[in-house]
């Protein structure tokens, strides 16, 4: 193999992992802040999916143009399953909201499948066979316009928590959650605010990604739990580390299925999900575990 | 022995029970065909729920990877089975080994270095994610496109081998789950059990207390992982055919833990009336639906989740524990009595 194709590929994979990052990232927000396990992300990221489908077939909407109004639908959807499904569990134990994000899932998945059926749904845009030459580097138009995407959304996001009144009041949510409720944060309309904007983030992320792979309603469960080994190789709760933990994986994967077979790649993401387990149990960027 | 496990136990809880066991051992005489695989359904998950609750519901470690040791199980005795035609009573052992192996090193890693929670559960998924993706590529069991066993229309049946008709499968199944039952009886009014129930509600008080938490966790997962296993087997021999996208996928991990979450997490009775709940109502839902000749895929799965909604939202502690007030049983050391 000439040695330009791991090159190829490398790109390839980190483009891909930069649109993992940002799906990461919404479910780091929503744990990181609200401390809910959203067992339902993939399953959310579907639902961004088949939206861009549908506006692709009825309408020829560009999925990367419906990636804002895809957004706010899904920070709708997430807002008020905060505000009515998961706020009463939010002093529960664990499990016990594990368990209903499993059943959110579950009902997500198989709502999907009723409404669209098992086949594969894709969006075949103008620009799907389009590369760019730098040199000898050849690099898909398609995946380079998803990540650069993907960036744009991570730092408007970025910027949002760090400049803006409302992101400044989220985070005082999650640093103390006592603290804001005695400055008279109105916690519970942030926390909703917050999973909704985890939501969007997968949203934007589920707009993006259906440019590169195809949609089916069980690819919910699978996105939910490479989500999951994204922030917790990133760093559970940290934004920085969700994007760099998707960067990893999709690396990861990338050359994983050329070095290998593509049909073993996650089992090298799961390997590295194991490593950071045993060995930095807080994630690459994650505050240590008290 | 017998009077140790019988010690306690209220005389109507032994009456119901009794009856009930005595229902199900007459039900092959009156159930037809199509009733009887509803009911071995429902026992396998009444089985593999009971297996579930041991880690879970006992000592409070969420696993959301059974499937692993169910497909462990299976594909151990199967394997064995077409390889070597070694039958699958003689291959449970090894099975129950390989298992517990696996549960045993998932353990290790978790416990040994503070793994738990949240982290605890995605580490199981991931290991059988790992276990189905690893299958997939594993050509002595055909990988991806599935192993067989071989079939035949049995006219009788031999219990040796596993080959016979729905009935002896019945009663096969009947058997682990009365066993498993007894089991976990056994298990939660042990010392054993009493630990896993500290630990369960507060580990760091278990730990100041004196129990050696780690050690005890790891004895959980051991025996729910062997507890496990058998159910694979079974799994094989019913179904003759094993795929590991099905066998391993998280979604048949969910399904264990549906009844006892259902039913209610870390009870005895919860897992078994879960399971009855969920496959009965759902195998209902899929005739009505077929007698008025719809056919949409996903409407059982739709209505587990509406289920799982409803009882997580309004019954935090699952069906049993107010069920067993009702019936004066809740002194039955069923745990959740706040």
């Amino acid at each position: 193999m000439p040695a330009e194709i791991y090159l190829n590929v490398a790109v390839s994979g980190l483009l891909t992992g930069l649109v993992y990052g940002l799906m990461a990232l919404g479910l780091s927000v929503i744990f990181g802040i609200v401390r809910v396990v959203n067992f339902a992300h993939g399953e959310m990221m579907t639902i961004a999916m088949y939206i861009a489908v549908v506006l692709f077939a009825s309408m020829h909407l560009d999925p990367l143009l419906m990636m804002l109004p895809i957004a706010a639908v899904l920070f709708g959807f997430g807002y008020l399953l905060q505000m009515t499904l998961i706020n009463p569990f939010i002093a529960r134990p664990e499990h016990s909201q594990f368990m209903l994000m499993v059943a959110v899932a579950l009902i997500i998945v198989n709502g999907l499948l009723l409404i669209f059926g098992p086949d594969a749904k894709s969006v075949q845009t103008s620009y799907a066979f389009d590369s760019f030459a730098i040199g000898s580097l050849i690099v898909d138009a398609t995946k380079l316009y998803a990540g650069l995407a993907a960036i744009l959304v991570a730092a408007a996001l970025f910027a949002f928590f760090r400049f803006a009144p409302l992101g400044k009041a989220i985070r005082a949510c999650a640093d103390n959650y006592t603290g804001a409720l005695v400055v008279g944060l109105d916690v519970k309309r942030l926390y909703a605010l917050s999973f909704g904007i985890g939501a969007a983030c997968v949203g934007a992320a589920g707009a993006i990604i259906v440019l590169i792979i195809d949609v089916t309603p069980p690819l919910g469960p699978t996105y939910t739990l490479l989500a999951f080994v994204i922030v917790i190789v990133g760093g559970l709760g940290s934004m920085p580390g969700a994007l760099l933990g998707g960067v990893l994986i999709g690396l990861t994967e990338a050359l994983a299925g050329l070095f290998f077979t593509p049909s073993a790649k996650s089992m090298f993401a799961f390997g590295i999900l194991v490593l950071v387990l045993l060995f930095r149990p807080e994630g690459i960027m994650g505050r240590r575990l008290a | 022995m017998i009077a140790r496990l019988l010690h306690g136990v209220p005389r109507h809880a032994l009456l119901l029970l009794v009856l009930m066991l005595a229902v199900l051992i007459a039900a092959p005489l009156f159930a037809g065909d199509y009733l009887l695989t509803v009911l071995i359904l429902i026992l396998y998950f009444a089985y593999t729920g009971q297996a579930w609750n041991i880690l879970m519901g006992f000592a409070g470690q969420l696993s959301l990877g059974h499937a692993l040791y169910v497909g462990l199980g299976a594909y151990v005795t199967a394997a064995l089975y077409v390889h070597f035609g070694i039958g699958p009573w003689v291959g449970m052992p090894a099975a129950i080994a390989i298992s517990v192996a696996c549960g045993a090193s998932i353990g290790f890693l978790a416990f040994r270095f503070g793994v738990a929670g949240v982290y605890f559960s995605i580490l199981t998924i991931a290991f059988a994610e790992f276990a189905r993706i690893g299958f997939d590529h594993f050509a002595w069991v055909q990988g991806s496109s599935g192993l067989f066993l071989p079939v035949a229309n049995y006219k009788a049946n031999d219990i040796v081998n596993l080959r016979g008709q729905p009935v002896m499968f019945y009663y096969v199944i009947l058997a682990m789950t009365v066993v498993a039952f007894v089991i976990c009886h056994g298990l939660l009014r042990s010392r054993v059990g009493y630990f896993w129930q500290a630990i369960r509600e507060d580990e760091f008080a278990a730990r100041s207390l004196g129990i050696a938490t780690f050690r005890y966790k790891m004895y959980a997962i051991i025996i729910s992982s062997g507890m496990t296993a058998p159910a694979g087997v079974f799994y094989a021999f019913y179904y003759n055919n094993l795929f590991p996208e099905q066998t391993f996928f998280i979604v048949r991990s969910i399904e264990i833990i549906l009844g006892p979450v259902i039913g209610g997490v870390g009870t005895l009775f919860g897992p078994v009336i879960g399971a009855f709940l969920l496959t009965g109502l759902s195998e209902g839902l899929q005739n009505l639906l077929t007698a008025y000749g719809v056919d949409a895929p996903g409407v059982t799965r739709l209505f587990y989740g509406f289920c799982l909604l409803l009882v997580v939202a309004i019954l935090p502690n699952g069906i049993w524990p107010p069920f067993a007030k009702v019936l004066r049983l809740d002194r039955l050391h069923d745990k959740s009595e706040t």
